[in-house]
C-alpha cells in the first residue's frame, strides 16, 4: 500500500494534496466533497481585515449618511439591532468546518494592521483552527521603504502572532523579495513553522474602451508551477521549516515533482475551481500511479529527492539555467 | 497612543484663556444678505425683499400675515435667491476637453451646471467666461459654454462621474473636476453672473430629442432642496426644459411637492417671457383626479374660448379665428410660439371691443395655446395611497401625462415600504426584507392597451429617458412614464446616483422599454429599450445597503429572497422579452370620443 501521507507544520496529514483558501473551500457544500476526494487538509476563505472594517464601515455610514439630514424624515432605514458586521459569520464558518470534516481546517487571515492580525488570529485559534495561515499579501509601492523595511515588519508581525497562539502557524508569501530565502529563514525563526509558495497576485486590468481600472481574476495556468517548482527546489536543502507549494498545480505530474523537489504539502485552487473537488482525487491517483510504477512506497520517500542538494547538477537551479535556457531555445522565426 | 491623547487634553487644558468681549464691534465683516444685492430688481422682487428674504432670514414669525399672499399662491422662480453656498467642491469646467455632450448638466439633480449656445461675439472684452466653439451641423459657429452656478451648487459630483470626456494623457483629468470651492468661488461667481445675462441662440431651432439639445434650452426648475444627488429631481428639470413654458404640473404630496414648493423660495422658474410651469400639490390620495381634472378644466376652457370666438366672426378676423381654432391642438415649440403670436393678435382685437362676450372670450384665450398636463409624484402615491384614482385616471383615455418618481420606498417619510419595493429590501415596516415581488404599475397600464408607457432610468440611458418624455407628450391620450429614481433611502453614496442606475439596468433590477399604443392596424407595440441583464442581481443588491443589511442582519433570509429574487429578475426579462413579439391593435386614444364633453360646461352660455 502506497504510503501518501506527510506531515505539514508538525501535523499528521494523510495526504500532501490541500485545498488552497478560496471560493470553492468557503462553500459548505464543498467541505464533503474534498475531504471524500483525498484532501488532506482545507484551508478556509481569508478573513480579510480590510473586509471586516469595510463592513462596519458601510453598515454604519449607511446608516449615518441619511441620518438626521432632513428635517421631513430623521432616519430611512428600519433600527436593526441584530446588524452583524464584524468577524463572527467567518468564525461561525471555521466552527462549522471543524465539526464536518476529520481533516485538519486551516484558517487564514489578511491583515492591514498588526493588532488585527494577532486579534484574528487568536479568534480564529479559538474558533477550532487547526493551524493560522497569514496570507500576506501586500504591495509596496511605498518608494520610502525598503526591502530590508518589509522583512522586518513581516518577521516581526510573525513574532507578534506567534506570541498569541499556540497552533502551527503559515506564512503564505508572494513571489518578488530580493532575497526569499533570507525572509523565509527568518520568518521560521521568528516563530513561523512554515511558509507557502506562493501567494497569487491579481493585478488590476484596463479596459481600453472606458480607460478604467478593472480589477480581474485570472486563475493560475499549468506552467506557472514552476515558479514555487523552483523556489522549493531551491530553499529545501537551506530551511528547516515546512514548505508547501501553491500556484500552477493542475496535474498529478505538477503535485510529484513539487514532491520531488522538496513540498511538505502541495495546494491547489485554480484546477479545483475549473474541476470541481474531486479534481483531487485524479491528482492523487497519478501520483500514486507513478510511485508504484517507479516503486516508491512513500511519499516521503521522494520528497525532496530532487532538491537543489539532492541532484548531480545544483546549478541548474542557480544562473546557469537561465543561460542555458536562453541558449536553447530556437525561434520559429528566422531571418 | 492613549498616553498621547490624554497629553492633548492636559495640553489643551494649560492652554485655555478667557477672551474678553470688547464694549464695540469691531469686525467690518457684516452678516451675508439673506437674498443678493439686485433680488429687488428680480419679477417679484418687491416681495421678495419684503417677504422671501425675512423668511430666509428666520424671521418668518415677525412678518404680518398681511405681507403674505391672501390666494395661496406665492411667485415662482425665487430659489434662486437661496444663495447656500454649501458645496465644499464645485466642478470646474476644461474647455479645451469638452464634447458638448450635455451629460453633466442632464444629471445635474439642481440645475446648477448649464450649458448655454450663443453667438461668439456676445461675449464683452474681459470676459471671464471660459467658452468654446460648439460642435453642430444645424446651427454652425456658434459658441458653447458651461457653467456652475457656484452658491446653488450642492457638489454631490453625479457631473463629473457622468463626463465621458478626458485628458488624453492624463486619464483623471476630465472635462470637469471636483475643485475647492474657496480657490474658485470668487471666479465662478462672476462668471455665473456673466453667463447668466448671455442671451442664448434661439433653441427652438435644435430639435430636441437627443441630450444635447435637450441640454441647451432653460431649465425652468432650478436650485431646488433636494437632497445632494437626488434621482427625482433630473426628470423633472428636464421635463421643464423640454415642455417648461406650457407645462402645467398636478403633484402629489411626498419629496416632490416639499422640494417643489419648498417656503420660502420656489424652483418653479420662468423663462425670459416670464412664462414657466403651473404647480399645485393636492393631497396624497387624490392626485391623478386632481391632474385630470386640471385637464379638464383647461379643454373645458378651450372649447368655451373656441365657441365665443367662433360666435364672434363678424366682429372678428375670420382669416385670424380660422388659424387660431387650427392651432389649439400644436404643442410643439415653434407651433406654440405661433399661436401665441395669433392668440396675441386675438387680445389685441378683444381689446378694442367693448362688449360682454368679447371680455368673456379676453379672459379665456390663454386656454387656446396649447399646453402639456403632467400628472407627478413618487411611488407611494402611484403605486398606494393613490392607485384606485391613478387606475381611473390609466383608463380615462384624457390626454394626460403621468410621471411615477420611483424611488421604491416612501422616502419623504422616512424610508417605510410600498408597493414598489422590491424583494429582498429592507425598509421600515418591511425590516425583515420585503418578501412579497415589487408591483408592475407600467404592465397594469398596458393593459388598458391605449396607455403609452415608458421605463426610464436615465442614468442607463439619457437619450430614451428624452425620447419618451417627447412621445408620451405627444401622445394625445394617457401616458404613464415610470421613472428610476435613486435615493438617499436606498444606501450608498449618491454621488454614485446615476452609475447606480445603471446597475439597476444591467442587472435586470429596471429593465428600460416602452409601449407605444398603435391605432387601428396591429402593430409590436412593445420595444425592451435596454440590454439582456449582464450584471448578477447579487451584485446590484451587494452594492446598496437596503438589500446588504439583511445579508448582515439575518443572512440566510437574505439568501432565500435573493434566490426568489433572481428569478423574479429572469422571468421578468423572459416575459418582456415574448412581449416584443406581441402584435396588438391596440385603439388609439385620439379616436375615442368623450360623450361627457357635450356635457360640460359650456362657457359661451354662462350668464
Amino acid at each position: 500500500m502506497t504510503d501518501l501521507s506527510t506531515t505539514y507544520l508538525g501535523m499528521h496529514l494523510r495526504s500532501p494534496l490541500i485545498a488552497s483558501a478560496g471560493p470553492l473551500t468557503g462553500n459548505p457544500a464543498m467541505w464533503g466533497r474534498l475531504e471524500e476526494a483525498g484532501a488532506g487538509a482545507i484551508v478556509l476563505p481569508s478573513l480579510f481585515e480590510e473586509q471586516i472594517e469595510h463592513d462596519i464601515f458601510a453598515a454604519a455610514s449607511a446608516f449615518d449618511r441619511s441620518t438626521d439630514v432632513s428635517a421631513e424624515a430623521l432616519t430611512f432605514f428600519p433600527d436593526l439591532d441584530s446588524i452583524a458586521a464584524g468577524p463572527h459569520r467567518h468564525l461561525d464558518l471555521v466552527e462549522d468546518a471543524v465539526e464536518r470534516v476529520d481533516i485538519p481546517v486551516i484558517a487564514s487571515i489578511n491583515g492591514t494592521t498588526p493588532g488585527g492580525w494577532v486579534r484574528y488570529a487568536r479568534s480564529l485559534e479559538s474558533a477550532g483552527a487547526a493551524a493560522i495561515e497569514l496570507n500576506v499579501y501586500e504591495m509596496v509601492t511605498n518608494p520610502g521603504l525598503s526591502a530590508a523595511d518589509v522583512e522586518r515588519r513581516l518577521i516581526e508581525l510573525v513574532e507578534e502572532v506567534r506570541a498569541e497562539i499556540t497552533v502551527p502557524l503559515a506564512v503564505k508569501l508572494g513571489p518578488w523579495f530580493t532575497s526569499l530565502g533570507h525572509l523565509v529563514v527568518g520568518l521560521c525563526a521568528a516563530g513561523a513553522d512554515g511558509v507557502v509558495l506562493f501567494n497569487r497576485f491579481y493585478q488590476p486590468d484596463i479596459d481600453v474602451e472606458t480607460l478604467q481600472m478593472t480589477p480581474r481574476l485570472h486563475l493560475s495556468s499549468p506552467g506557472e508551477v514552476r515558479l514555487p517548482l523552483h523556489w522549493i527546489g531551491a530553499l529545501r536543502s537551506t530551511v528547516d521549516c515546512s514548505l508547501a507549494a501553491s500556484t500552477g498545480v493542475h496535474t498529478g505530474d505538477d503535485l510529484l515533482k513539487l514532491l520531488l523537489v522538496g513540498a511538505d504539502a502541495v495546494m491547489a485552487t485554480s484546477s479545483l475551481l475549473l474541476r470541481g473537488p474531486e479534481h483531487l482525487a485524479v491528482m492523487r491517483d497519478g501520483l500514486r500511479e507513478w510511485m508504484l510504477m517507479h516503486e516508491y512506497e512513500s511519499v516521503r520517500q521522494l520528497q525532496g529527492a530532487m532538491s537543489r542538494a539532492n541532484v548531480p547538477d545544483p546549478q541548474a537551479y542557480d544562473r546557469l539555467n537561465y543561460y542555458q535556457v536562453l541558449q536553447s531555445w530556437t525561434s520559429p522565426v528566422r531571418g | 497612543m492613549v498616553e498621547r491623547n490624554v497629553a492633548a487634553v492636559d495640553t489643551t487644558l494649560a492652554n485655555l484663556h478667557r477672551v474678553p468681549l470688547g464694549s464695540t464691534v469691531t469686525s467690518t465683516t457684516g452678516r451675508r444678505r439673506a437674498v443678493p444685492v439686485g433680488s429687488g430688481s428680480l419679477p417679484h422682487g418687491a416681495f421678495i425683499e419684503r417677504v422671501t428674504a425675512r423668511m430666509l432670514a428666520g424671521e418668518g414669525d415677525l412678518l404680518p400675515v398681511s405681507a403674505l399672499p391672501p390666494d395661496g399662491t406665492f411667485p415662482t422662480a425665487t430659489s434662486k435667491v437661496e444663495k447656500r453656498t454649501i458645496a465644499a467642491e464645485i466642478p470646474i469646467w476644461e474647455a479645451d476637453l469638452c464634447i458638448d455632450c450635455g451629460k453633466c448638466a442632464i444629471v445635474c439633480p439642481h440645475a446648477a451646471i448649464r450649458m448655454k449656445v450663443y453667438e461668439p461675439g456676445s461675449l464683452a472684452a474681459g470676459s471671464v467666461v471660459k467658452t468654446k466653439s460648439f460642435r453642430s451641423h444645424d446651427v454652425p459657429g456658434m459658441s458653447l459654454t458651461i457653467q456652475v452656478a457656484p452658491d446653488d451648487c450642492t457638489g454631490c459630483g453625479l457631473c463629473v462621474v457622468a463626463c465621458p470626456a478626458h485628458d488624453k494623457s492624463e486619464v483623471k483629468r476630465k472635462s470637469i473636476n471636483m475643485r475647492p470651492i474657496a480657490d474658485h468661488l470668487d471666479a465662478e461667481r462672476a462668471a455665473w453672473d456673466e453667463f447668466d445675462a448671455l442671451t442664448s441662440v434661439d433653441t427652438a431651432l435644435f430639435d430636441p430629442a437627443s441630450v444635447k439639445t435637450s441640454q441647451l434650452r432653460l431649465p425652468l426648475f432650478e436650485f431646488s432642496g433636494a437632497c445632494a444627488g437626488c434621482g427625482e429631481t433630473p426628470y423633472l428639470k428636464l421635463l421643464t426644459q423640454l415642455f417648461g413654458d406650457r407645462l402645467m404640473i398636478a403633484n402629489a404630496t411626498g419629496c416632490s411637492s416639499i422640494f417643489g414648493a419648498n417656503l420660502p423660495t420656489t424652483p418653479y422658474a420662468v423663462d425670459e417671457h416670464g412664462r414657466g410651469p403651473a404647480w399645485s400639490n393636492s393631497l396624497f390620495e387624490d392626485n391623478a383626479e386632481f391632474g385630470l381634472g386640471i385637464r379638464l378644466a383647461y379643454e373645458a376652457q378651450q372649447r368655451g374660448a373656441l365657441g365665443l370666438m367662433q360666435s364672434m366672426t363678424d366682429v372678428l378676423d375670420p382669416e385670424l379665428v380660422t388659424a387660431v381654432a387650427d392651432g389649439v391642438g400644436d404643442v410643439d415649440d415653434l407651433g406654440v410660439r405661433a399661436q401665441r403670436e395669433r392668440v396675441a393678435a386675438l387680445d389685441a382685437s378683444l381689446d378694442r371691443l367693448d362688449t360682454a362676450p368679447a371680455a368673456r372670450l379676453r379672459g379665456l384665450t390663454g386656454a387656446l395655446v396649447g399646453r402639456t398636463m403632467w400628472i407627478v409624484g413618487g411611488d407611494g402615491w402611484a403605486y398606494d395611497i393613490g392607485a384606485g384614482g391613478l387606475d381611473h385616471v390609466l383608463g380615462s383615455g384624457r390626454n394626460v401625462n403621468i410621471l411615477v418618481l420611483d424611488t421604491e420606498v416612501y422616502s419623504n417619510t422616512g424610508g417605510q415600504a410600498s408597493k414598489a419595493t422590491p424583494r429582498g429590501a429592507v425598509a421600515k415596516f418591511a425590516a425583515g426584507g420585503k418578501g412579497i415581488a415589487k408591483k408592475d404599475l407600467g404592465l397594469e397600464a398596458m393593459t388598458y392597451g391605449d396607455v403609452y408607457v415608458a421605463h426610464v432610468a436615465l442614468g442607463a440611458s439619457d437619450v430614451q429617458t428624452v425620447k419618451a418624455m417627447l412621445e408620451a407628450a405627444a401622445y394625445p391620450g394617457v401616458s404613464l412614464i415610470v421613472a428610476y429614481s435613486t435615493c438617499i433611502a436606498h444606501g450608498f453614496d449618491m454621488s454614485r446616483s446615476m452609475t447606480q442606475q445603471k446597475a439597476a439596468v444591467q442587472s435586470g433590477h429596471w429593465p428600460l422599454y416602452r409601449y407605444r399604443p398603435g391605432g387601428g392596424e396591429a402593430t409590436h407595440p412593445f420595444t425592451l429599450d435596454s440590454a439582456e441583464p449582464s450584471m448578477p442581481y447579487a451584485e446590484f443588491t451587494a452594492s446598496e445597503a437596503r438589500f446588504s443589511m439583511l445579508t448582515r442582519s439575518n443572512p440566510e433570509r437574505a439568501a432565500e429572497l435573493l434566490g426568489i429574487a433572481e428569478a423574479d429578475v429572469r422571468g421578468r426579462w423572459e416575459y418582456y422579452r415574448q412581449l416584443t413579439d406581441v402584435e396588438r391593435s391596440a385603439p388609439a386614444h385620439a379616436a375615442v370620443a368623450h360623450p361627457d364633453e357635450d356635457h360640460a360646461a359650456s362657457l359661451e352660455d354662462e350668464p
